[in-house]
């Protein structure tokens, strides 16, 4: 894959050699503004939904091995 | 009713207002159609078993194919990928649930390029979708299961998604209309990410009517997704007969030397056909568009490789088997086993590109591309109302003939992806039948036309009178047309 992603880059490397110092770079085509909404409570998805598609649940929780090797 | 597959979803709603034909017995037959599906193009269809959620009880208007990009509560959403297998969303997709709410059935769930991500679909880790007009070639892609079931007769309409081509460049290589709209103009909610500002939602249909009528269902503002703001007026059906005094613009730089011969006559042949309805056609400078792969293919990964992070065997999805160790070597390993080469490849591109010491070089400039190709764009619509290529620079390639080469394969975006960049609609028609470069029989060309943000009232008014004229009426499987 080495091979592969140097010949991707070359290729995209051309435009490192463009001059556009002044130029302002687009995140996002569309005019956007902060969108905001009543702060209320409101339902979400229950617990059981949410944990329904995890690989390992137990005690309503999602289990994962521990941050730490064991010893 | 006999024959009532052959009609458009348009002419099917004109026939079921009439009463000449049932919307159940409609729904039924194309079920029976998706049954006999031999292009590996579903990934899923009702009677594989679902908890209804998505179900439709008496169908009002044609039941229509999603791409499996698209999450349904309750049938499964693989986006392509091992990593998502038996993944049961616990909500649907806006676009989705608007089809459902218009009474479309769900017909069932479309192969695809692993996270939207290819341009053949050779990267479903199901197994490629089949072109229907030739078995031996790729349907295009990424949402090439939704062009291969409209071209194959295995459902009456379809949607997909584009980030770079994916709806309008499988389209062209199955012969059928693909429209990729602004970014925007319909929500994204419930769309699993590839990358964020660029991926849209959109109709693959058999003619431009049925796009139109998709359009009006599909765009609208959604609460769910603060990108949308759906478009000025909701679209109608397109009328126009003739594109006097209409502009389109070819690009100046058009890389004609790296367009198929047959693609490069079919697409002259398209442009005197614009003339013979009283349009003008003229050169307009596009000078950065030459870049654009290369600024999506930084923009792109990078934006991928941050939203498939979320792919960590955790809350959903598959993990693997065998981790062993720490929570790190559960998330590497699972992500080994879970994702194809291209999404691999596309997470280091992205990865690479965003980090510290290289990110200006890229991704900073990838960026500053994007301005500039906006620009040109901008710049060619103060004189012309279209800007048109073709689709896709070659019809459909064989089977495996660029997976062992990503940046040719890159390459077959080179006429979509400007358009993704600026976040402009454009549409896909088919515009004739050409030879392959290789020789064998002739296959269909796409011709793309862009146009200005949420301008698609006019280009699909205006690319109804290009079909008109057109008259492309050839079929997978039958004679030249």
């Amino acid at each position: 894959m080495a091979g592969e992603l140097s010949g991707i880059l070359e290729h995209v490397d051309r435009i490192s050699k463009l001059d556009l110092e002044d130029v302002p770079p687009t995140s996002h085509v569309v005019e956007l503004e902060n969108v905001l909404r009543p702060d209320e409570p409101h339902r979400s998805l229950d617990r059981d939904v949410a944990l329904a598609q995890a690989p390992d649940p137990v005690d309503g929780a999602f289990r994962v091995p521990s941050p730490q090797a064991e010893a | 009713m006999a024959g009532m597959l052959d009609l458009t979803v348009v002419q099917a709603h004109e026939a079921m207002a009439a009463r000449d034909l049932s919307a159940d017995e409609y729904a039924e037959a194309w079920t029976q159609a998706a049954a006999g599906d031999e292009l590996n193009a579903y990934l899923w269809r009702p009677e594989d078993g679902t908890d209804g959620a998505i179900a439709v009880e008496s169908p009002s208007i044609a039941p229509v194919a999603v791409k499996d990009i698209f999450c349904t509560e309750g049938a499964p959403t693989t986006a392509g990928s091992r990593i998502l297998e038996g993944y049961r969303p616990p909500y649907t997709a806006t676009a989705v649930r608007k089809l459902i709410e218009a009474g479309a059935p769900i017909l069932g769930k479309l192969n695809m390029d692993e996270f939207a991500m290819g341009s053949s679909n050779e990267n479903s880790a199901y197994g490629p979708v089949l072109n229907p007009w030739d078995r031996s070639r790729v349907p295009g892609g990424s949402s090439g299961g939704s062009a291969a079931v409209v071209a194959g007769g295995l459902a009456p309409w379809a949607i997909g998604t584009d980030t770079g081509g994916s709806i309008r460049q499988p389209a062209a290589l199955c012969g059928i209309v693909g429209l990729k709209p602004t970014y925007g103009a319909i929500s994204r909610y419930g769309m699993i990410a590839f990358a964020s500002s660029l991926d849209q939602c959109g109709p693959l249909t058999r003619d431009v009517s049925d796009a139109a009528l998709m359009l009006a269902i599909l765009q609208g503002a959604d609460p769910c997704d603060s990108t949308s703001v759906g478009l000025p007026e909701a679209p109608r059906l397109p009328d126009r007969e003739d594109l006097k005094g209409v502009r389109f613009a070819v690009p100046t730089e058009l890389a004609r030397d790296a367009i198929e011969p047959g693609v490069r006559d079919v697409f002259e042949a398209t442009l005197a056909t614009i003339e013979r309805l009283g349009g003008e056609v003229a050169e307009a400078p596009l000078p950065h568009a030459e870049h654009g792969i290369s600024a999506y293919y930084v923009i792109a990964p990078a934006e991928a490789s941050s939203n498939l992070a979320r792919y960590d065997g955790v809350r959903y999805g598959m993990r693997a088997a065998k981790t062993g160790g720490d929570v790190i070597e559960m998330y590497e390993a699972t992500r080994a086993e879970g994702f194809g080469p291209e999404v691999k490849r596309r997470i280091m591109l992205g990865t690479y590109a965003l980090s510290s010491g290289y990110y200006e070089a890229y991704y900073g400039q990838a960026q500053k591309v994007r301005t500039k190709i906006a620009g040109d764009f901008a710049a060619a619509f103060e004189d012309f109302d279209f800007v048109v290529t073709p689709t896709s620079p070659s019809v459909a390639f064989e089977l495996g003939a660029k997976t062992g080469d990503p940046l040719a394969m890159y390459l077959n975006d080179f006429f979509t992806v400007p358009m993704s960049l600026a976040g402009i609609p454009a549409i896909s028609i088919p515009a004739g039948l050409a030879e392959p470069a290789g020789g064998g029989p002739r296959l269909p060309v796409g011709f793309q036309i862009a146009a200005p943000a949420f301008g698609e009232q006019k280009l699909l008014d205006a690319a109804y009178a290009l079909e008109q004229a057109v008259g492309f009426d050839a079929k997978p499987g039958g004679a030249d047309g």
